[in-house]
């Protein structure tokens, strides 16, 4: 198999149960490709974290194989965890340490010798170079999480795990994350990220998993995932408003806005027969005028809200 | 073996000391003195020597005992303890490091912590009264071995502690106790017979006696079994440190 084939996370029937009985995983297949970011995206209590603490080392596994990089979790552990940097949801820090210590600890913590220049880069890459005497009490939220980041990155992980990077972080402060994330992609970091805003795993994932109630429930491409779930809303403006649709029109199962003036039309963008044609020429017959079209289509969160319910 | 991580935990845990440099070395400075003006000069003065040696000379090992058994539990129950209650730990847990190295990075930086602690207080006991330690070698073996012996058992208390509370439980209903009880400022002999016997289920009581010895020559029991109690007591926390690990203990669900 070459390098670009196989997968750096394999994870194969995976399952957890925790002492409480509680089954957070229930045979989970997983395979993250080299170099790509993935973001694994699910309803609360999904099993995402659950998913993520088994790989870094965090929880034991019920039962199952997770391989990283080829090599067992458990095992290899050293091996297998010098190659990871997580970044946990909460953000914990020793509140009265300085950054600059901080992320020195994190970096001897994964057996890496010192190296001030390598902490003064990840430190100016995540804006935190003018805060490195700053004791981690005095930084602000965003900060805080930009220091997980920093923390997770100061043994140059090949491997990143981000656990809903930007929840509490505001938009600005996102966007710069999204390009940071970016940038390490470029660098060869394979990422894995889990996430509540479909907005994110839209703007960044090349591929998309989608986890509820332990399972997994899809994996795609983003793209195709967009391509074969996505539907496609047509709104026409109309010229005078109607009271009500003519009945000409009822196999077209539109719908009409409280104000008469709007019929919007759901059709599936990939389906053989969009059914656009036929209902253009149905209005026009019906003596209805319209003044504007538009067509939208559907976000990855209407989709993900779909997924999740057919799911229940 | 990751010595770059034991060394990483085993720094920030002396930092965390030495952010706190009053509370660490200065209060026991002053309640050392504070037990020498009532034990030794107020109180002492009025009991007669001990096997030859003043009272105040004579509670010298046991104060250190007392000292060295409250702090080694506190700072090494306290410096596991409070990762797990900030979240922190996570980084350690996903850390390549192994149970052994945690172990030895934690228990070794605070029973650093309680050596150097009850060198202070020997220091501080010197300028009260006159001291004579007749097998110095012996003295630094009991007090290095008892401080990695109740360091580890209060790493045992970290561990196992779900709030702070009971992380002040067991060294304030148990260990505080058994030292006072344990012949710290008198010697068992002084007791009555059934007393006497009582107390020899005191685990304290062999560190006590064994320490005093390095200091006197003399003591409440032969040396040799205070060394090996000690000794016992260690294994036993290994064995629980081991199953602790083994089993994910409240570390690792």
């Amino acid at each position: 198999m070459s390098p670009r084939m196989q997968p750096v996370i394999s994870i194969s029937n995976l399952s957890k149960r925790y002492a409480s009985g509680f089954e957070a995983l229930k045979g989970v297949d997983l395979d993250v490709r080299p170099g790509e970011i993935f973001a694994l995206l699910g309803p609360n209590g999904a099993g995402k974290t659950t998913l993520i603490s088994i790989v870094c080392g965090l929880v034991n596994r019920t039962g199952g194989e997770v391989l990283v990089d080829g090599l067992d979790i458990e095992r290899d552990y050293r091996k297998v965890r010098s190659m990871i940097g997580l970044v946990p949801q909460e953000l914990t820090t020793d509140t009265f340490e300085t950054v600059w210590k901080t992320v020195t600890f994190s970096r001897g913590l994964f057996g890496r010798p010192a190296n001030p220049d390598f902490v003064e880069k990840v430190l100016r890459t995540l804006s935190l170079w003018d805060k490195r005497n700053s004791k981690l009490m005095e930084l602000s939220g965003g900060m805080k999480r930009r220091l997980m980041i920093a923390k997770a990155l100061s043994h140059e992980p090949r491997i990143l795990f981000l656990d809903e990077p930007t929840a509490g972080v505001d938009v600005e402060l996102r966007r710069d994350m999204w390009e940071m994330v970016r940038g390490l992609k470029d660098s060869g970091v394979t990422i894995i990220l889990t996430t509540h805003y479909i907005e994110e795993a839209e703007e960044m994932a090349d591929r998309i998993g989608v986890i509820n109630q332990g399972r997994i429930v899809l994996v795609e491409e983003k793209a195709e995932l967009m391509r074969k779930l996505g539907r496609k809303e047509l709104t026409l403006q109309l010229r005078d408003p109607i009271e009500r649709i003519p009945e000409s029109l009822a196999a077209h199962n539109l719908a009409l806005s409280e104000a008469g003036d709007e019929l919007t039309y759901v059709y599936d963008s990939q389906g053989d027969r969009t059914g656009i044609t036929r209902l253009l020429k149905d209005i026009d017959a019906a003596g209805i005028g319209f003044s504007d079209l538009s067509t939208r289509q559907s976000t990855l969160e209407e989709i993900f809200v779909n997924l999740v319910r057919e799911g229940r | 073996m990751n010595h770059r991580a034991i060394w990483a935990i085993y720094r920030q845990e002396m930092a965390r000391a030495f952010r706190t440099l009053l509370q660490s070395i200065v209060s026991p400075v002053i309640s050392t003195s504070l037990y020498f003006v009532v034990f030794g000069a107020a109180i002492g003065s009025r009991i007669e020597e001990i096997d030859g040696v003043s009272y105040g000379s004579f509670i010298v090992p046991g104060l250190i005992m007392l000292s060295l058994l409250t702090h080694s539990i506190s700072n090494a129950s306290f410096g596991i303890y409070f990762p797990r209650f900030t979240g922190t730990i996570y980084e350690i847990l996903s850390a390549p490091v192994s149970y052994v190295e945690i172990v030895l990075a934690y228990v070794g930086a605070a029973a650093t912590k309680s050596i150097i602690l009850g060198l202070i207080i020997l220091a501080t006991a010197g300028l009260f009264v006159p001291l004579q330690i007749e097998h110095p070698v012996w003295m630094l073996l009991f007090l290095v071995l008892t401080a990695a012996t109740f360091s580890l058992f209060g790493f045992i208390i970290g561990i196992w502690a779900d709030g702070f509370e009971k992380l002040q439980l067991v060294p304030l209903l148990i260990i505080t106790p058994l030292t006072f009880l344990g012949g710290s400022f008198y010697s068992i002999d002084m007791l009555p017979p059934a007393w006497r016997t009582v107390t020899l289920f005191n685990p304290v009581v062999y560190l006590v006696s064994g320490f005093r010895w390095s200091f006197f020559g003399a003591s409440d029991v032969g040396m040799g079994v205070s060394l090996a109690m000690t000794v016992v007591f260690l294994a036993l926390c290994m064995a629980v440190v081991a199953w602790m690990f083994r089993t994910g203990y409240r570390l690792r669900p």
